[in-house]
């Protein structure tokens, strides 16, 4: 175990773990978004899919990473929409229809990628962004100063997205409705315009979480989220619907899931215990999820429709 | 109350839509024609994308190289084994001459279904089992012999001692591999460490690709890796000047200037004696492995990257594990 208590072998686990929490942050705040609206929306996953495959392919044709990251996050915007009429106007159930969302995604990606891709190709995302100064500090620059630039607008995200719940009028109105959408709309906040905004915001947030993976990993694959969506709504729940406890999750999830692998790649863990190891990461956070369900209560009004005339 | 009601049944429309939309897009099956015109069909159902420049792709491709056949059939994407199950049974009740489960993970399906269709022949891979079945034939990689040989080679190119292997879970055809190379370079260079890293996963990329970069990290300027999972890990190869080494399908695309060598299966090795066999009334019942002396195991070489001595030493591997004179030890 000594291998992995050295300097150099912490500084890859906090950066690794840095890395790896970004997709689930950015998908995870959205999420909060519109879950504090009362909106839940199970087909993150199947929304980051889409995004990542259209940032892939924006890529792939346009060599532009920002061009994908924009394709991205409009994939997001569209699915969303369609999300929104389907919860919102035609008040769906939630629950059945972000599934719904998520099998849409998995599925309509793995045949665009057949269809306009074939063969997996590479592509080139951003590059790490050294920040000036910052990164040349020793040990500290490496850990949290050289990543792509993507890694620091998830982390800026953070305080942007709690500035815009807790201090602006329209957080406000999110906050509102996601408690109490009857009283929210007697005092002349349109629940709906809330929500679908909200949902916009999410839904273009999971494009975007898709499209860093996918600008980030250079290559698509069918189901190439293996997941995420699913983990950054059980993050929401273990961030209490704050941005920064969604951070605090994605973050200790990405940092055991770093420090698994480091044990691994030093030959600390092998055989039946490799298994158990990887199990780690998720089996932390349900313990916390389970620990902090019990004492913050989520948005009132969550996965319920609005139906004004009730 | 009727408006209601009208919305309920119109949000019901429309996710009906939706989930039918999907149902078409999930999994994608695809028909790829061939040269036979005997009425002879395969039906293949493999766990990833036909195309990954891996597992599924190689039992794609050794079918394509098949003579005799008529048409092949493709479902792939099935990881979840319920539903290669579901068409493992449809391919059998539709009279297909030869159903391939391409997927270790198939087996406990397979045993049960195979006993329903007994006139229709079954092969699954990679395994070494029929289940005693005798409309079952088992096929798999002794992908330690070229494990073996990338691991001599990857030994004589590394600077830094260290080379990286990224695997999924260690079993099947994965595991021989990664013995296999581990065994192949530290017997042919004293001295080498090479770190291995089972991400026990078949499927996450993503983490794949941070095995990789702890592997960079962590010193190493060669890493090899197997299963559909690796394209990210090669990404991080490039990004970091380090070498590559393929293994299943040739993975000289993931990365034309990294990419030293792959071994690439050849299926139809052993597919096409499968084919002839049924057509002269033997199902099968038997177990049936690639090697690189029956030639189902070869090594391509990318010209665009320079091997240098490597090659030399890659061949000369080749040459003694198909003589016998070299134990993989896997």
């Amino acid at each position: 175990m000594n291998e992995f208590f050295t300097v150099a072998s912490l500084v890859f686990v906090v950066g690794s773990g840095i890395r790896l929490a970004t997709p689930f942050l950015l998908a995870g705040l959205g999420e909060t978004i519109g879950q504090r609206s009362g909106v839940l929306n199970l087909g993150v996953d199947g929304v980051m899919l889409l995004g990542a495959f259209g940032a892939y392919w924006t890529i792939l044709e346009t060599r532009s990473p920002i061009a994908g990251i924009l394709v991205g996050i409009a994939v997001g915007l569209v699915m969303g929409l369609i999300y929104g009429v389907i919860t919102v106007s035609l008040r769906a159930e939630q629950g059945i229809s972000g599934i719904g969302i998520f099998l849409f995604g998995l599925g309509i990606s793995d045949l665009l990628f057949q269809k306009k891709v074939g063969t997996p190709m590479p592509i080139r995302g951003f590059g790490d962004l050294h920040l000036p100064l910052l990164a040349d500090i020793p040990k500290v620059g490496e850990m949290f100063f050289q990543h792509s630039v993507l890694v620091y607008i998830a982390f800026l995200l953070v305080p942007v997205v709690a500035f815009f719940l807790n201090h602006t009028t329209f957080g406000l109105n999110v906050r509102a409705v996601g408690e109490n959408p009857a009283a929210a709309d007697s005092l002349g906040v349109s629940v709906l315009r809330v929500r679908y905004t909200t949902i916009l915001l999410a839904n273009g947030l999971a494009g975007l979480a898709g499209a860093v993976l996918a600008a980030e990993l250079g290559i698509f694959q069918q189901n190439l989220t293996n997941g995420q969506g699913f983990i950054a709504i059980a993050l929401v729940y273990f961030g209490a619907w704050r941005p920064i406890g969604v951070m605090g999750g994605a973050l200790l999830f990405g940092m055991v899931s770093a420090t698994v692998l480091q044990w691994k790649t030093l030959g600390l863990v092998s055989g039946a215990a490799s298994s158990l190891t990887a199990m780690a990461p998720a089996v932390l956070t349900i313990l916390a999820l389970v620990a902090i369900s019990r004492t913050v209560g989520q948005p009132a009004a969550l996965t319920r429709p609005f139906d004004r005339g009730q | 109350m009727q408006v209601r009601k009208n919305r309920k049944f119109l949000g019901l429309v429309v996710l009906s839509a939706v989930l039918g939309l999907l149902a078409g897009a999930c999994g994608s099956d695809g028909e790829v024609a061939t040269g036979g015109d005997d009425g002879f069909r395969i039906a293949i159902v493999a766990p990833s994308a036909s195309n990954d420049l891996a597992f599924s792709q190689s039992i794609v491709d050794g079918v394509g190289a098949l003579t005799g056949v008529s048409a092949v059939d493709v479902t792939d994407g099935t990881f979840i084994v319920d539903d290669a199950a579901a068409a493992i049974r449809a391919y059998a009740g539709e009279g297909y001459d030869l159903v391939i489960a391409h997927g270790s993970q198939y087996g406990g399906s397979l045993q049960e279904i195979a006993p329903d269709f007994p006139d229709v022949a079954f092969a699954w891979g990679t395994s070494a089992d029929t289940f005693g079945l005798p409309n079952v034939s088992a096929y798999t990689a002794a992908s330690d012999q070229g494990g073996y040989v990338m691991g001599a080679m990857a030994a004589s190119m590394t600077s830094t001692g260290i080379i990286g292997v990224i695997g999924p879970i260690a079993v099947g055809d994965a595991k021989l591999y990664v013995d296999g190379f581990v065994n192949g370079a530290t017997e042919s260079v004293t001295g080498i460490t090479v770190n291995v890293n089972y991400i026990e996963s078949f499927s996450d990329v993503a983490l794949a690709a941070e095995a990789a970069q702890g592997h960079v990290a962590n010193g190493a300027d060669i890493l090899t890796g197997t299963a559909q999972m690796v394209v990210g890990a090669t990404g991080v190869a490039a990004e970091h000047g380090a070498k590559w080494f393929g293994t299943q399908s040739n993975q000289t695309a993931l990365g034309p200037d990294i990419v030293v060598a792959s071994q690439v299966y050849k299926w139809e090795v052993v597919l096409q004696g499968l084919v002839n066999g049924i057509k002269q009334g033997d199902l099968g019942g038997e177990s049936h492995t690639i090697t690189l002396e029956n030639g189902g195991l070869a090594i391509e070489f990318n010209e665009g990257v320079d091997a240098g001595h490597a090659r030399k030493i890659g061949e000369k591997a080749v040459k003694d594990i198909s003589a016998g004179f070299t134990e993989t030890g896997a």
